[in-house]
């Protein structure tokens, strides 16, 4: 997690990525994401800047940025946990691994630990069907969580102030290791 | 001479720890002195082996997994990369492993074989050789072949796929679009995001060969948000495919334009709706549009758009390279081609597996899985995702086939099985399904919008272990009531498919609801 920018510094980049993006309207979610990205969520008072960028009312924006669960409008936790509620993580012990997440964190689903450090929250399928429980530990994706895996993941991160390295793999994997 | 190592980059490799497998194994290869060649290639789909590692020998790639980390130095210990067979974690040959062996890999054949970004190993796999052929061929033709394959939409709603692309490119339009539906939402489904992560030119050559067939210069494909990874995997394959020119302004020197873009979701599962993807890509709510028009005449920017899921477009390659009868000849009925079944949930040994249409259940869930991850009886298995009917153990036997689905009041889709052993509460997954359709309803219609919040309460009073016998039978009256104004009263799947999880759970499961007898009408 990235420390959050001065709202200054805020407004600066969030016009810079504004410019980025043109006024039409199938560029609004993905300057969303760009914002979201970038500053850590979308704050109520920056619709009305968006919504002059892309000649929509500040009902149309606010729409989309309520619709789409993706999207934050207040900053994210220290650590943001994940942890997937559907039928097939459910048939592994997803409801176990919730109950053990409430209580080691003291809050529950879209709630924040009570030092504000973690948020909780559900999603409905990671892909990792095969290897349930599945949740993600800000953006790294983990699979076959057992409640002592949750633990070593949670103080890992917190420990660390990062995620878990083991996310995103693939070729630009370097051994930097050795 | 060194020797070549795979450790696999999907992300159901990485959620397991592959990239620590990865380093370990560099690390321990360094501190012996020794020669390797590491590779990240995609997954075999043999997921409860993840992280599979593989060494090439002269009698083929050797296998050894699940890895941990932990295991490295123990496996150099006992001469793996000699593939050695003698330490507890070794597979033998992974083509011969029983569970991919008996399977028809057809559109998965390349997949957990090659590097996934690497253009070299996919064309050496018989990578473009469709798009080749198509540039060759007038627009109709591409469409004829696949027309002629018998592919269906593997989406789920099963369309024929030549019979849209044949309406898109009779529109009238001034821009043409194929759009790519990758917003793949559905629990127990995974063999997109595996084509998207383990061989993304395959789907970039089939929306190429679609935007040919039909007359589009442009294409999007539409990943959801939760793929972070499949997002990274796909814009980086379309920036080496640009470069090597498979795709761009002069597509081979042909003077065709074909431009992909990728579009990242956010969270909206009835984005999966193809009229609500759209309605997403030009920058709005994902509200589902009512049709007619259909996309294929009025779709994206209102003009004329092929919009196929990531399944079909990736058959596609295979079917201009080989001809629509290698195609063909797979199947049964009017199922034709290979279905990728995602077997998943309380299984032992969850994966993709690839079959011509017409296996059973039974057969999948034993056979290939091996019964339950936990060891205990077998109870439900849902078909088809989370708006799919609950199959208790008297329709196992129902072949892979969409009619025969069809016939007992459930759906194939798109092949992703999800198993429950019998500590599953079917009430409580019923109860799932209605609170699944109230948080991620698009609003518009209100069988769904309220029907689905209606579904929960009512279930709770159902399930409200207080309430006296014959005011539970009066609930379950309502509910089959409201899940028939859902069914026949829905604007699309969301809705109208939701009482299949609710109605069959209650069907085939009436101990899970209550104790008492519960009323059960003949019909569903």
């Amino acid at each position: 997690m990235q420390a959050p920018l001065s709202p200054a510094a805020a407004d600066t980049v969030a016009a810079a990525v504004l410019a980025r993006h043109d006024g039409r309207q199938d560029q609004l979610l993905p300057a969303l994401h760009a914002l979201q990205d970038a500053i850590g969520f979308i704050a109520p008072a920056r619709v009305p800047a968006i919504a002059r960028h892309f000649n929509l009312s500040r009902a149309e924006v606010h729409g989309v940025l309520t619709f789409y669960h993706h999207f934050r409008a207040e900053a994210p936790a220290r650590c943001r946990v994940t942890l997937c509620r559907a039928e097939a993580c459910r048939s592994m012990g997803a409801d176990r691994l919730l109950a053990h997440a409430q209580r080691t964190l003291g809050c529950d689903l879209h709630g924040r630990s009570a030092d504000g450090s973690v948020s909780l929250d559900p999603v409905y399928c990671l892909g990792q069907c095969a290897n349930a429980p599945a949740m993600t530990l800000d953006d790294a994706v983990f699979a076959r969580v057992t409640p002592a895996r949750f633990d070593a993941l949670l103080a890992h991160a917190l420990e660390a102030d990062r995620p878990a390295p083991t996310h995103p793999g693939g070729p630009s994997f370097l051994p930097e290791a050795v | 001479m060194s020797v070549r190592i795979y450790v696999p980059c999907d992300s159901a490799a990485l959620a397991v720890g592959a990239d620590a497998v990865a380093a370990a194994i560099v690390r321990e290869a360094a501190r012996r002195g020794l020669d390797i060649d590491l590779v990240r290639n995609g997954t075999r789909g043999l997921l409860w082996l993840e992280p599979l590692v593989e060494v090439a020998t002269p009698a083929g790639r050797a296998g050894f997994g699940p890895v941990d980390a932990a295991d490295v130095g123990a496996l150099f210990d006992a001469g793996f990369i000699d593939g050695a067979n003698t330490h507890p974690l070794a597979l033998g040959p992974v083509e011969r492993i029983p569970y991919l062996a008996r399977q028809q890999r057809v559109t998965f054949a390349r997949i957990g074989i090659t590097d996934p970004l690497s253009l070299d190993d996919y064309r050496a796999h018989g990578g473009f050789a469709g798009l080749e052929n198509a540039l060759a061929l007038p627009a109709a033709d591409i469409v004829a072949a696949v027309t002629a394959s018998g592919l269906r939409g593997r989406g789920g709603a099963a369309f024929p796929t030549g019979v849209k692309w044949n309406t898109v490119l009779q529109a009238p339009g001034a821009d043409k679009y194929v759009v790519c539906n990758a917003d793949e939402g559905d629990s127990g489904t995974f063999a997109d995001r595996i084509v998207m992560e383990s061989d993304p030119y395959m789907l970039i050559e089939g929306m190429a060969i679609a935007a040919l067939a039909v007359g589009a210069a442009r294409g999007y494909l539409y990943v959801r948000s939760e793929y972070p990874h499949a997002i990274a995997q796909l814009q980086a394959a379309i920036g080496q495919a640009r470069a090597a020119g498979y795709l761009g302004a002069d597509v081979l020197g042909s003077g065709r334009t074909v431009e992909l873009e990728v579009r990242k979701g956010a969270g909206a599962y009835i984005c999966g709706e193809e009229t609500a993807l759209l309605e997403s890509l030009e920058g709005k709510r994902g509200i589902v549009r009512s049709k007619p028009p259909l996309p294929a005449l009025a779709g994206l920017f209102g003009q004329p758009t092929a919009i196929n899921n990531v399944l079909s477009f990736a058959a596609v390659p295979l079917i201009l390279a080989k001809g629509a009868g290698y195609y063909r000849d797979y199947g049964m009925g009017r199922s034709r081609g290979t279905l990728p079944v995602q077997l998943a949930g309380n299984v032992r040994r969850g994966g993709l597996i690839e079959l011509a249409f017409g296996a059973t259940l039974r057969e999948i869930l034993y056979d290939y899985g091996g019964g339950s991850a936990s060891g205990r009886p077998i109870k439900a298995v849902q078909v088809g995702g989370p708006l799919g009917a609950y199959l208790p153990e008297s329709q196992w036997d129902t072949p892979l086939d969409y009619e025969a689905f069809a016939d007992r009041w459930a759906v194939l889709g798109h092949g992703g099985i999800v198993v429950h052993d019998d500590t599953a509460d079917m009430g409580r997954l019923a109860r799932h399904a209605m609170a699944f359709c109230a948080a991620e309803s698009c609003g518009k219609c209100t069988p769904c919008r309220i029907g689905a919040t209606r579904g929960v309460e009512t279930i709770d009073k159902i399930l409200d272990p207080d309430a006296p016998a014959p005011q539970r039978e009066r609930q379950v009256t309502l509910l089959r009531d409201l899940c028939d104004t859902m069914l026949y009263g829905s604007l699309c799947a969301m809705g109208g498919m939701t009482p299949y999880p609710v109605l069959s759970a209650l069907n085939h499961f009436p101990q899970d609801f209550s104790q008492a007898d519960m009323p059960r009408p003949g019909r569903l």
